[in-house]
């Protein structure tokens, strides 16, 4: 137990002590993207009847900010870790491949919410957003920011170099974020697009976080938490396979 | 009494470059022991093996009895391993550096003992620097540090001295004796043959994935007899009689290898037949570099798969 919260400690020190580019930077880029939208597409966009566009971005612009940082957590640092070297001083120890599967999707999920909490207390200020159930809010959270903290620890294993995991971030990562609904409603997409969204399981996850804000959404958030619980079952066995067998880094 | 270490048909491939050739080892526990051999021997192969780092194709090995494959907890709690490369973690200090490392291993409360590591290892003054502000031979003793921090039975040391100043290879293995008399068995690698020699009880010589010799320091030395002289003559030209015996010419001497002592008689016949006047004259007796160079240039392994040098 204590190598595993040794661990999960040593992952949270290390973006706590860079917080300004791991915790900060992201929190601003992200209330650009809602100065910009909303400003760009207010009056264009009528998501929900009697919302407003602003007020419909934020949960999704929050969910975002949250999937990108868990996903930048685990993958950064297991690549730094691999490239320095200094993931020889995990694998000499006693821990477990669980241990350290849990230990970097934790510090995911950690970096996630409080990426997520600072955009939305932010957002506050400005903004009157509606918090119709926290739960809901809560659980698609913690889900949406373990399972990109998982598939993290796949990209991080599996790049060799920087630009390979660069590749993975903008050709798998961003893509499927911004196509998941973040800046619109599905059912205002032509048909093609609207089929092709619902297999993106980002999609769920923005959602089911934004039901939980609006007490509306395009799907029933039960279906939409059983697909990306049922994601995160799938990616943790991968990962905890490629750990297990020690994949790229035992060799 | 149960091994330290315990090797057993090792056996490594990667691809087609076979790295471990069947390797048989088995290390007691409180030995000094010397894994020595050329780069590419498979040393450090062996040892990341031995530390899960790498996955043996086929064979045991077992760190005080447990089995580094399905036992691999407590194989790795009897552990500790100075790694060949210099890495560190950039976000720590060094004190920060070791109370992760301790915590890896399950301890809680190690600050009585990572003090007296640091202290050991001349590192008080730096305990609270950052790793990347620290010179390279600071690093190689944070790097002793962390591979000590859960007091290890079996501690293995990788080239630990390449590129480090003299004085911290003395402070260095001044510890490392220390440890070693208090009953840790110290396995090393090193191209410094003399540092073997002095600490160790017991070499392996590797080759090729294979360990060509394994014995203690003296009776290896003593295998090698005869002896090497090296004479500076005037005029510079070494008699046709001679010429069979020398191995090599350095720095205008000429040295020349014999089977035994009483050959030194002949070769000051065949001097003064020759008229040579002896400017100077060495009596070098053999040492583990010459064992090791010796056992390194005689012994051919012929085995299929094997690749040439």
């Amino acid at each position: 137990m204590t190598g595993f919260l040794t661990l999960l400690y040593k992952e949270l020190l290390r973006f706590w002590k860079v917080g300004f580019q791991t915790v900060f930077a992201p929190m601003v880029s992200t209330l650009l993207y809602l100065l910009i939208f909303s400003h760009v597409l207010e009056e264009h966009v009528q998501a929900y009847p009697g919302v407003a566009y602003t007020v419909f971005l934020v949960p999704g612009l929050v969910m975002m900010a949250m999937l990108q940082n868990a996903f930048a957590n685990s993958s950064s640092s297991l690549i730094q870790s691999k490239i320095t070297g200094n993931l020889i001083f995990i694998l000499l120890s006693p821990l477990s491949y669980r241990e350290i599967f849990f230990a970097y999707v934790t510090a995911s999920v950690v970096r996630g919410l409080a990426v997520g909490l600072g955009v939305y207390l932010v957002t506050l200020v400005f903004f009157d957003v509606p918090l119709s159930s926290f739960l809901w809010v809560l659980m698609f959270a913690l889900m949406g920011s373990a399972l990109l903290g998982a598939i993290g620890v796949i990209a991080g294993i599996w790049a060799e170099k920087f630009d390979q995991l660069a590749a993975f971030q903008n050709f798998v990562i961003l893509p499927l974020t911004f196509l998941s609904g973040v800046f619109y409603t599905i059912p205002s997409l032509p048909p093609f697009w609207q089929g092709l969204s619902h297999l993106n399981p980002f999609f769920y996850m923005i959602d089911g976080f934004r039901y939980g804000f609006f007490h509306a959404s395009d799907i029933s958030p039960y279906f939409s938490l059983g697909i990306v619980a049922a994601c995160f079952v799938a990616v943790s066995w991968l990962t905890l396979q490629m750990l297990k067998r020690g994949y790229k880094i035992r060799h | 009494m149960t091994p330290a270490l315990e090797v057993e048909q090792m056996h490594k491939r990667y691809g087609a470059l076979r790295v471990l050739a069947g390797i048989d080892l088995k290390i007691e526990p409180g030995e000094f022991f010397a894994l020595l051999g050329p780069n590419g021997a498979g040393k450090t192969t062996l040892i990341n093996i031995m530390a899960g780092l790498t996955r043996a194709t086929s064979g045991r090995a077992r760190v005080m009895g447990y089995d580094v494959v399905s036992h691999y907890r407590e194989a790795r709690r009897m552990l500790g391993v100075v790694p060949q490369e210099l890495v560190f973690d950039p976000f720590f200090t060094v004190r920060e550096t070791l109370v992760i490392q301790s915590g890896y291993y399950g301890l809680k409360n190690n600050g009585a003992w990572i003090e007296e590591i640091i202290h050991h290892l001349d590192l008080s003054d730096k305990a609270d620097t950052n790793m990347r502000a620290l010179s390279g031979g600071m690093k190689r003793r944070v790097l002793v540090a962390q591979a000590l921090v859960h007091k290890p039975p079996v501690i293995v040391l990788d080239e630990p001295t390449a590129g480090v100043d003299v004085e911290l290879r003395q402070g260095l293995w001044r510890f490392i004796k220390q440890l070693n008399r208090e009953g840790h068995t110290i396995v090393l690698t090193t191209h410094y043959l003399e540092e073997a020699e002095a600490l160790c009880s017991r070499v392996a010589m590797m080759k090729q994935g294979n360990v060509v010799a394994l014995d203690s320091v003296r009776n290896l030395i003593s295998s090698v007899s005869g002896c090497s002289v090296r004479l500076r003559l005037s005029p510079d030209t070494l008699p046709p009689a001679l010429q069979s015996l020398m191995s090599s010419r350095e720095e205008g001497c000429y040295i020349l290898t014999l089977a035994e002592y009483s050959q030194i008689e002949q070769v000051m016949a065949a001097l003064r037949k020759a008229a040579l006047q002896v400017l100077e004259m060495q009596v070098l007796q053999p040492d583990l570099e010459e064992v090791f160079i010796r056992i390194m240039g005689t012994h051919k392994i012929r085995q299929p798969g094997t690749l040439p040098i």
